[in-house]
């Protein structure tokens, strides 16, 4: 499980404090007041982001060339992008992150920066500080998209996907975590479902409500007067259901739903670390295989490109042994295994 | 055959025969409106080359004790000792010409009745004859006679071939429901609890086969009446209302249409979201189930799985409350609906091209008799006046002839002002008695919805709390 940093996260900032306290709409534009608490203890920073900032932050994480091994790094994941009245297709994407006015996509974001305070290598990059900190934004300059953008790997890579590990501790996550990965993201799914009828069944409940309201019957006649009355205790029964069905549905979006939005984005950025690790796995083998095969002319080259490549695949490996991964099978065999290069 | 077509083809030819066939004059018609005792009838059934309203043939026991109001006071306040129930479906025969039998059981102590406890089978066009009969009989003299279940061609058709499913079953359910509160609501009717027919239909195991049902459901009355509301809009003598009550209540009614047409839809809504709610439950509890089954932390793995048959009972529970608003809301609803409108499918368009016939039509049928009083009194007026001409000729044969005339119209006219004032007195009783039932219905049931809601609430508490210490339980 990763360590609790309790000292110097981000530079000056207590990770366990920062709070994203509010969202404001502009017109399509949403932005996002971000507090933390100042670790001196003298008060607080209070800074305004968009969700370009924090792609901007996201980019400065994956760009860290100073880490030996960072792709090993299971990198906090980031929400998609918000959008104000979003096409069908984005609200499928961003699922709970969607629903009750933004609050749950708040957390998320949140989550995301805690995270990543709390990350022993990736806090102590200056983005971060500069992020957290500064009353300016950070900086809009688009830096050049890598590897690490998923949406980018092209189909042959996807192969690599099943290529059969050295490593039986890494080949035991990496099933494992397929499992995982699918299973948590249908039962988000399913879960969504059952929020999103319970939010339609709150407003059936208010439209009964209302009609019953509109069989208020004027006048004196006594049955007419035992009528409306019957009416009216049934439209608050109704109305008290609206109310019960809103809360439940608010309430399973804001506990069990968000956790399981927050699960299955975690599992799919172990999956990507994974798939790194593997894509780097097939070029050992492949400089392998030309170091041997190599002429004597290119052997000295081919020896320098394979050494190189070990070099990074053990780095990646040890790093991602550190991460929290979703399978630990008996506690010590990450420290047993060896690299088996 | 023949008369097929002429109730599809020409309806307003039906109808404007119907009309002449209310005969000022017809010696059954005195029997049923006059106020005295009178010789047992024969009941008739409507003859099948024409459907006419005909004025009903009631049976003795109602003139034994003179007038009306006799009656209802009988009955009283709750005392009312008939209990119906429709049971046990069962298919018979096979392919397109199966049908579903029914057990009509009736358990009563009322001595109008030859046995205390009895049933019989019956079929739904049974339903539908016994219907049209009394529709026939009543609803032109201003009873509100219950509407009969509609008739289903999908619903029915999926049951003969013998598509063993959910829909098909709770289609038979729906039906079973619906003919058990058409039964009950005919018996609660004071006078139809005496009607031969109606008797016949309870006590007698075997029945003729009902003909024509076709054209005798609800929906076939009403493409009739339809016409006949036109004719009375175009009508010559407008009439003045004098008696604001019937203006208001009028209105009463229509407003009350609109109201739980209103409510109907929106109830069937809130079922439809509850039926979906409880798919979406069990398919998520069974991808938590998986999800427990993948996860490797013991504790979390293990309240995943009790996470998972939690959500199970819960969607049968979500299942159960679904039935309850479906039967107890929009069936009563429903009911309600097609008793102030007229016929009414189960499709909520169609209440948009009927007008009301149950309770609006029977406010038309007394403004006719109003304007047949009126058309007599013009006519009288006019033979009077052609009399008086007479008299100064040498015609005494014409004389005779027009003495003669006068006098039967002035019979006439004074039948029309009896018969105007009996279907008023009518209808002001069963309005009151329909208000009453009402707001009875109504309690009653949404008693019952209340209690099921609390049931409901309570064991999902239940459930719940049950799944706690599993959730703590996650380290």
């Amino acid at each position: 499980m990763m360590e609790e940093v309790k000292d110097v996260s981000a530079g000056s900032v207590h990770g366990d404090t920062i709070k994203v306290t509010e969202v404001l709409q502009d017109g399509d534009t949403l932005t996002f007041i971000i507090v933390s608490q100042k670790l001196s203890g003298t008060g607080e920073y209070h800074v305004d982001r968009t969700y370009d900032d924090f792609e901007w932050l996201q980019q400065h994480l994956y760009t860290q060339e100073d880490v030996p091994g960072i792709q090993g790094v299971i990198f906090p994941p980031l929400p998609v992008r918000p959008q104000v009245n979003a096409s069908a297709k984005v609200m499928k994407q961003l699922g709970f992150l969607a629903l009750g006015e933004w609050q749950p996509y708040c957390r998320a974001l949140e989550t995301f920066l805690q995270q990543v305070v709390a990350h022993r290598l990736l806090s102590k990059n200056p983005a971060l500080e500069l992020f957290l900190t500064s009353a300016d934004p950070p900086g809009r300059q688009k830096i050049k998209k890598n590897l690490f953008n998923r949406l980018s790997q092209a189909m042959e890579e996807m192969r690599k996907e099943g290529h059969k590990d050295v490593d039986e501790f890494f080949q035991t996550v990496r099933d494992q975590n397929l499992q995982l990965t699918g299973s948590s993201r249908t039962a988000a799914e399913k879960f969504l479902d059952v929020v999103l009828t319970e939010q339609k069944i709150a407003v059936a409940c208010g439209h009964f409500s209302a009609a019953l309201h509109l069989c208020v019957e004027p006048g004196q006649d006594p049955d007419h007067k035992a009528f409306s009355r019957v009416c009216v205790k049934l439209s608050e029964v109704f109305d008290s259901m609206r109310k019960s069905m809103m809360s439940f549905s608010l309430n399973d979006l804001n506990t069990l739903g968000l956790g399981l939005d927050l699960e299955s984005r975690h599992l799919e950025a172990e999956k990507e670390m994974l798939f790194r690790r593997t894509c780097k796995l097939v070029e050992l083998e492949s400089a392998r295989r030309n170091a041997e095969r190599a002429k004597p002319v290119r052997k000295a080259a081919m020896e320098e490109v394979k050494k190189a490549s070990e070099t990074e695949f053990e780095q990646i490996c040890e790093v991602a042994k550190q991460e929290p991964l979703s399978a630990r099978p008996c506690g010590n065999a990450a420290e047993e295994s060896d690299s088996v290069v | 055959p023949k008369q097929d077509s002429l109730m599809d083809d020409d309806p307003e030819d039906l109808f404007a025969g119907a009309t002449e066939e209310v005969s000022l004059d017809s010696p059954e018609r005195d029997v049923l409106l006059s106020d005295g005792p009178s010789p047992a009838i024969t009941p008739i059934t409507p003859p099948t080359s024409v459907i006419a309203p005909r004025i009903g043939h009631a049976h003795d026991d109602m003139f034994t004790h003179s007038s009306f109001d006799e009656i209802e006071e009988e009955e009283g306040g709750d005392s009312f000792d008939v209990h119906i129930s429709v049971s046990d479906p069962e298919k018979v025969g096979d392919g397109m010409n199966a049908y579903m039998a029914y057990k009509v059981s009736t358990k009563t102590s009322l001595s109008v009745f030859k046995q205390r406890d009895f049933s019989v089978k019956r079929r739904f066009s049974d339903f539908l004859g016994l219907h049209s009969k009394l529709a026939s009989k009543y609803l032109h003299i201003g009873y509100i006679v219950p509407p009969a279940p509609e008739k289903s061609i999908v619903g029915m058709t999926k049951v003969k071939v013998g598509k063993e499913d959910q829909s098909s079953n709770e289609f038979v359910e729906k039906r079973r429901s619906a003919l058990e509160r058409y039964l009950m609501r005919t018996v609660k009717h004071p006078i139809l609890l005496k009607d031969p027919d109606v008797l016949q239909f309870l006590e007698n195991s075997e029945l003729p086969r009902a003909v024509n049902t076709q054209a005798l459901s609800s929906a076939g009355i009403l493409r009739m009446v339809n016409k006949a509301a036109d004719a009375v809009n175009k009508m010559t003598i407008k009439m003045n209302e004098s008696d604001a009550w019937f203006e208001e209540k009028q209105q009463h009614f229509e407003n009350l249409d609109v109201q739980l047409r209103k409510l109907h839809a929106s109830v069937e809504s809130l079922v439809c979201h509850r039926k979906e709610l409880s798919v979406n439950t069990a398919q998520f509890a069974k991808s938590a189930a998986m999800l427990g089954n993948s996860e490797d932390h013991t504790a979390l793995s293990r309240a995943l799985s009790q996470l998972a048959e939690v959500e199970e009972k819960i969607d049968q529970l979500h299942q159960d409350q679904a039935n309850a608003d479906f039967y107890l809301f929009s069936e009563l609803l429903g009911d309600y609906v097609r008793l102030i409108t007229a016929g009414g499918s189960g499709d909520l368009e169609l209440y948009f091209y009927f007008i009301f016939f149950r309770i609006r039509g029977v406010f038309d049928h007394r403004i006719k008799t109003w304007q047949k009083w009126q058309d007599s009194q013009v006519l009288l007026l006019k033979k009077r006046e052609a009399e008086a001409k007479l008299q100064f000729t040498n015609k005494p044969d014409k004389l005779q002839q027009a003495k003669d005339e006068i006098k039967e119209l002035e019979g006439k006219v004074q039948q029309g002002e009896r018969d105007f004032e009996q279907i008023s007195k009518i209808i002001r009783k069963e309005v009151g008695r329909f208000e009453k039932e009402r707001v009875k219905d109504f309690k009653t049931i949404i008693v019952k919805y209340l209690e099921s809601l609390v049931q409901t609430q309570q064991q999902l508490i239940k459930y719940w709390e049950a799944f706690l210490p599993e959730a703590k339980a996650i380290s």
